[in-house]
């Protein structure tokens, strides 16, 4: 990510809540989460937790809701939204990031769960100015359009190569089939993965140690 | 998602015993969903997956699965691939490989179907509140079971590991306080009847420690066959586990369990007794699959599930001869 775009995102965030700071405040509590989906028993009233764990091999520590994912923790209290939010549910594969050096949905992941570990994102896997090898295969073959899936594909297809599983078409569709590319960049994505093996030796999954 | 405590466990036996509104959490990819649906609303969450020594894998004669196991390590594991084909197969089978490094064992065998109906609130579920009614009956049931369903539920059972289990004797190992249990996993889930919500035999607190699986020629010759919507990344819509044992061009022995089409992991016992002694051949393996469907009551929209499940069995009963 470049330095324009980063400062991009930091008016946003900035104005975003200099606008909607009152509107947040009033919508963020359990009162208005019973009032959005009808009575219930008793809800136990949210209470921040600490948490802390080491992104892209820096020691972070936030206090967060319980309820807050591994996915929004990276993007709302870390400052990196390189990992993206496509359905949230787990079935993208858009917010995939590795943990302990596996591949996860983020989205599915509490961030409290990550107490200690070791949690590897998109913008974790360039060495400064240096492209990570699956990342330069990417560009290389194309393997994108509108790029809003491309962060997961990547870290999955580092993953995948890790894994071993890049031994033909048949295996790298079968082992990307958790990432999904609504654009349709799939014969170019297993172009790239398939360069990007080609450089295995010097492909790492981060955060494994 | 509704608010709730969250508590690291650290120690098996001071879970203590089961307290309404309490839900343990191991790899979570079924109940952050359900929890992002507010279909479960725990006050408490107990996440395990930090407790010691349930993520092991063993075989020693037989398989022991630690509960807290990854989809993906059972599935990639050694002697499960050589012993258990299709233990391996009915996993990496399954959901995607994000999905798999997270889900755990026991887990898998505890996850909620996937009837829309349950996980819409728009809809009427006797499963999510009891008493409420059946939308699916009447509604959108291409997907849903036409063996083992009552005029209260038809949703199928949506786990692949458990169609594999089941085939193969497996047995559950459980905690609880005032001592644990062994528990066949054939009589380990309940078919719906008039208590659709109640969905296994656990009580409360009590928690899955391990699978035990027997080993013996049939795992060894056996495989899983799993027909979906897409190639991948999907929920079956007929699936067969079968096991057998041929000598002299004669089955002696063969294990069979559906999935994609039954309210439980369905064994299918007929169709085994059925196959013993029979020529290895296809119209004994024809025979067979009439009969594991022969109690199947087709809803509107899922009368083809009788067929593919059928056809399904046979070409995996013709792989598995080799």
């Amino acid at each position: 990510m470049t330095e324009s775009e980063w400062s991009r995102r930091a008016f946003l965030q900035t104005a975003a809540a200099a606008g909607g700071g009152a509107a947040v405040a009033k919508l963020g509590g359990a009162e208005s989460a019973r009032a959005a989906t009808g009575p219930s028993s008793a809800p136990v009233a949210p209470d921040k937790f600490r948490v802390g764990f080491a992104v892209n091999g820096q020691k972070r520590s936030i206090d967060i809701d319980p309820r807050v994912t591994l996915l929004d923790a990276l993007r709302d209290h870390l400052g990196l939204p390189g990992t993206k939010k496509g359905c949230d549910m787990g079935a993208c594969g858009a917010c995939t990031v590795h943990v302990d050096g596996r591949r996860v949905v983020s989205c599915l992941t509490l961030a409290a769960s990550c107490e200690g570990k070791s949690v590897t994102t998109i913008e974790g896997l360039a060495t400064g100015d240096k492209l990570h090898p699956v990342q330069a295969a990417f560009l290389e073959h194309d393997g994108f359009q509108c790029g809003y899936c491309t962060p997961g594909q990547i870290m999955s297809a580092v993953a995948l190569i890790h894994e071993g599983h890049a031994d033909s078409d048949a295996n790298i569709r079968e082992w990307m089939s958790g990432n999904i590319c609504r654009c349709g960049a799939y014969p170019n994505i297993v172009d790239a993965v398939k360069s990007a093996a080609g450089f295995k030796s010097a492909i790492t999954v981060k955060g494994s140690g | 998602m509704y608010p709730f405590r969250y508590e690291s466990a650290r120690d098996l036996n001071q879970l203590g015993s089961g307290v309404a509104g309490t839900e343990f959490l191991g790899g979570g990819t079924d109940l952050m969903q359900l929890m992002k649906d507010n279909v479960r609303r725990p006050d408490r969450l107990i996440d395990i997956s930090a407790l010691p020594s349930l993520d092991t894998i063993e075989f020693n004669g037989v398989l022991k699965i630690g509960a807290l196991a990854r989809m993906s390590d059972v599935g990639e594991h050694a002697a499960v691939k050589e012993q258990y084909p299709v233990i391996s197969q009915a996993l990496l089978a399954s959901a995607s490989p994000q999905v798999r490094n997270m889900a755990r064992i026991g887990g898998n065998l505890l996850q909620r179907t996937r009837c829309v109906y349950f996980r819409d609130q728009a809809g009427a579920c006797n499963k999510r509140v009891p008493g409420s009614g059946c939308s699916a009956i009447g509604g959108e049931n291409r997907m849903h079971a036409v063996l083992g369903g009552s005029d209260h539920c038809v949703a199928t059972h949506a786990s692949d590991l458990a169609v594999a289990l089941v085939a193969l004797d497996a047995v559950v190992v459980t905690h609880r306080p005032q001592g644990g249990r062994r528990i066949a996993l054939e009589n380990f889930h309940l078919l719906p009847g008039d208590t659709p919500q109640i969905e296994n035999v656990l009580e409360p607190g009590e928690l899955i420690v391990a699978i035990e699986v027997p080993a013996s020629p049939l795992a060894r010759r056996s495989l899983y066959r799993k027909v979906r919507d897409r190639a991948s990344f999907e929920f079956a819509l007929a699936s067969a586990a079968v096991a057998l044992t041929v000598a002299d061009g004669k089955i002696r022995a063969a294990r069979i369990a559906l999935g994609g089409v039954g309210t439980k992991p369905w064994r299918a016992r007929d169709a085994e007794a059925a196959l013993a002694g029979q020529p290895a051949e296809q119209s004994a393996f024809e025979a067979a699959a009439a009969l594991a469907l022969a109690g199947a009551k087709p809803l509107e929209q899922n009368g083809f599930k009788i067929q593919l499940a059928q056809r399904n069995l046979v070409r995996a009963l013709q792989s598995a001869v080799g």
